[in-house]
């Protein structure tokens, strides 16, 4: 009797549970839905207006007094976005595979789990503190430092371009800098996770066949991980390319299509925190619209990260 | 260990589980004041009863300008002192939230930089709206140079400088407008708001009118500034890069650039003097100005010798027709208090009281107020 009420009962338990799961799964693809219903919709009297102008113009004029005279041309924004999280990856990768080898590999196990705690206290850190260290502290120290590698390239082709003149301490770079610290912790601590999947017997091997530890490091653990790295990179990027608060205090705020590291420009989530709350209707249509780019953006890095480690997991 | 770790997170939930609670009642009070019904009932009883006016409280939520907030936080903390049953909310949020939030009814009054525009006074439920001017205020160009204590700058020369025609500090168009001052061969570094703003409105209005035409980037709370030049956030952000930024030149609100410690320049007036920007300055340019009937107008660029030419105004905007009564005589006796005695507290926070006509004008406008 106990036995079949039991089991009755736990029948009743897996259909709820099922439907809950089944509601939860739908309520995110309802929500993505509605977002995507309502980017589009609200962001229609731009792209009426600017048609593909609006992703190939480089000029951003609100003029919220006059709308008829306004042009929103979100390619300066969207290569804002693109270039700051270049910066962050270039300099966050290296320094976050280094820490997550140094941890997994080289430290004495002693140091392993106070590294692991410092390294996830800087990912809990909010980004508005980034910042604001960046603008307070950073930003005006570093011109100095912009002077002197401008000057050092002053003249040579394409480096000249590159590390052209800085008006002030806010730019990409500072903004790629601050970013590239923010995103270290989430590419470390994923890292470190994949690295140590590696199973013991392929390094044993690699050491039993005389290698070295790099040696052992680049034909067993690198090769085993390399797909989790991919996606753990791809994660930093996309906390790169979403990053509101620090990147909107030190990129500098000008609508600038440069490759100039020391530049002032902007971002997209940047332009849309700064300009929402003054802008008219025709100025947040295309607001909404730049955040429908981002999304966009987004989910292309998404669906390319996913091909690249699906493929690798094939193979 | 075990038991620790169980123990802080029985912890956890229940500061959780009160900060919910807290929330959810303070929830509760917000919607019941927002919903029409003006009186909250002090239902609490840690409130002596004597202190309680008979027949309970009001409660006006304001949103809107943060230019005039910090007045209307003294003010209110004053008004509310002597009228104890009275309890005023002013959330800022920008002329343009200020507005729409007004249109859509959910506060009691704007504050707002600029009048409602056309679409947007027709798209107001509640009806008619009237214009409450409440303070005068400028904008500094505050800079940073090394050596020059005094600078002296014709909107033509402000012009150049800030859509980055004139790059130099030494350029012959500074020198002319400052006689007699060695000025330092330094870079000139420009700095302006990021975020949209009636700061960055009332600036451009200046340059827009007052540089015989130099000034080729059109008004408005954003516009296309030169892609060589830094941008900061709020008023307090401009002023940080001014303060750490040798050769920087920027927009800032009187009040900011004072509590910052910046040097700010004198600014030339349609009658062609030089006039420092302060409380007698700016006044003087509230008796320069052609007001509507409607009590709206533009403080930019006023007439007058002693005028401050870069001046905004800002007002409480209310609708005519006040549907519950108590909350339209609480907004009356308000108006009538920041008309009045709080005109005097405008030169505590930096900013100017309005002249007296103008006041008056005002002051006489309040029974157009129906409850």
């Amino acid at each position: 009797m106990a036995g079949i009420d039991l089991r009755s009962k736990g029948d009743r338990a897996d259909r709820t549970f099922r439907w809950l799961a089944i509601g939860a799964a739908a309520l995110v693809l309802l929500v993505l839905g509605l977002i995507a219903l309502t980017m589009s919709t609200r962001s229609t009297a731009v792209l009426e207006k600017m048609g593909l102008g609006f992703f190939t113009s480089d000029r951003w004029v609100a003029n919220d007094n006059d709308p008829s005279q306004a042009l929103y041309g979100a390619l300066p924004f969207i290569w804002g976005t693109l270039y700051t999280a270049t910066i962050a990856v270039i300099l966050a990768v290296p320094i976050s595979l280094g820490i997550a080898l140094f941890i997994t590999q080289v430290a004495p196990a002693k140091l392993r789990r106070p590294l692991v705690y410092f390294v996830d206290l800087l990912a809990v850190v909010p980004s508005v503190v980034y910042g604001l260290w960046g603008v307070l502290v950073l930003a005006p120290k570093i011109k100095g430092v912009y002077d002197s590698i401008h000057n050092a390239v002053d003249g040579i082709p394409v480096l000249q371009s590159i590390f052209g003149s800085a008006s002030a301490g806010k730019s990409f770079m500072t903004a790629g800098v601050i970013l590239a610290i923010m995103i270290i912790p989430i590419i470390t601590s994923l890292a470190r996770e994949v690295i140590e999947t590696t199973p013991p017997g392929e390094k044993e091997a690699a050491l039993a066949l005389g290698a070295t530890r790099w040696e052992m490091i680049r034909t067993s653990v690198l090769p085993h991980s390399r797909v989790g790295l991919v996606g753990a990179v791809m994660l930093g990027l996309g906390r790169a390319m979403g990053e509101t608060i620090a990147a909107t205090l030190v990129i500098g705020g000008s609508a600038a299509v440069t490759t100039n590291l020391f530049g002032s420009g902007n971002s997209m989530p940047a332009i849309i925190a700064s300009e929402w709350g003054e802008a008219g209707d025709l100025h947040k249509s295309a607001l909404i619209a730049l955040a429908m780019t981002l999304f966009l953006i987004t989910i292309a890095v998404n669906l390319i990260a996913t091909r690249i480690v699906g493929a690798k997991r094939i193979a | 260990m075990t038991t620790v770790g169980a123990m802080k997170t029985s912890m956890h939930f229940l500061i959780g589980a009160f900060a919910i609670a807290a929330l959810s009642t303070s929830c509760k009070k917000k919607a019941d004041d927002g919903g029409g019904n003006a009186k909250t009932i002090e239902s609490t009883g840690d409130k002596k009863a004597g202190d309680k006016p008979t027949g309970g409280s009001v409660t006006l939520n304001g949103s809107g300008s943060t230019f005039q907030k910090s007045f209307d936080e003294v003010c209110i903390e004053a008004f509310t002192k002597a009228n104890a049953g009275t309890q005023i909310n002013y959330a800022g949020g920008g002329s343009g939230k200020g507005r729409k939030d007004l249109g859509d009814m959910v506060v009691d009054f704007a504050g707002s930089d600029s009048p409602f525009k056309d679409e947007e006074a027709k798209n107001a439920k509640g009806g008619d709206l009237l214009y409450f001017p409440v303070l005068l205020g400028a904008v500094t160009i505050s800079y940073n140079l090394d050596g020059v204590d005094k600078l002296q700058l014709s909107g033509e020369t402000a012009a150049k400088i800030f859509q980055r025609d004139i790059k130099k500090w030494n350029d012959p168009a500074i020198a002319a407008d400052n006689p007699g001052v060695k000025l330092p061969d330094t870079d000139i570094v420009v700095a302006h708001r990021g975020d949209g703003s009636g700061t960055t409105d009332i600036f451009t209005k200046f340059l827009d009118g007052g540089s015989n035409g130099t000034w080729k980037l059109k008004s408005g709370s954003t516009v296309e500034w030169p892609t060589d030049t830094q941008a900061g956030q709020g008023n307090g952000g401009v002023a940080q890069i001014v303060k750490s930024t040798a050769g920087a030149v920027g927009y800032v609100d009187l009040s900011d650039a004072k509590q910052t410690g910046l040097h700010y320049a004198a600014v030339k007036n349609g009658a062609g003097k030089f006039v420092e920007a302060n409380a007698a300055s700016v006044s003087a340019a509230g008796e320069g100005i052609d007001v509507k009937d409607n009590l709206t107008f533009s403080a930019v660029n006023a007439k007058g010798d002693a005028a401050y030419p870069v001046t905004g105004q800002t007002w409480i905007v209310v609708y005519a027709k006040q549907t519950d009564k108590a909350k339209g005589e609480a907004i009356k006796s308000f108006l009538k208090f920041v008309l009045t005695d709080g005109q005097k507290l405008a030169t505590d926070v930096d900013y100017a009281p309005l002249p007296k006509p103008l006041a008056d004008k005002a002051i006489a406008q309040l029974d157009k107020i129906k409850t």
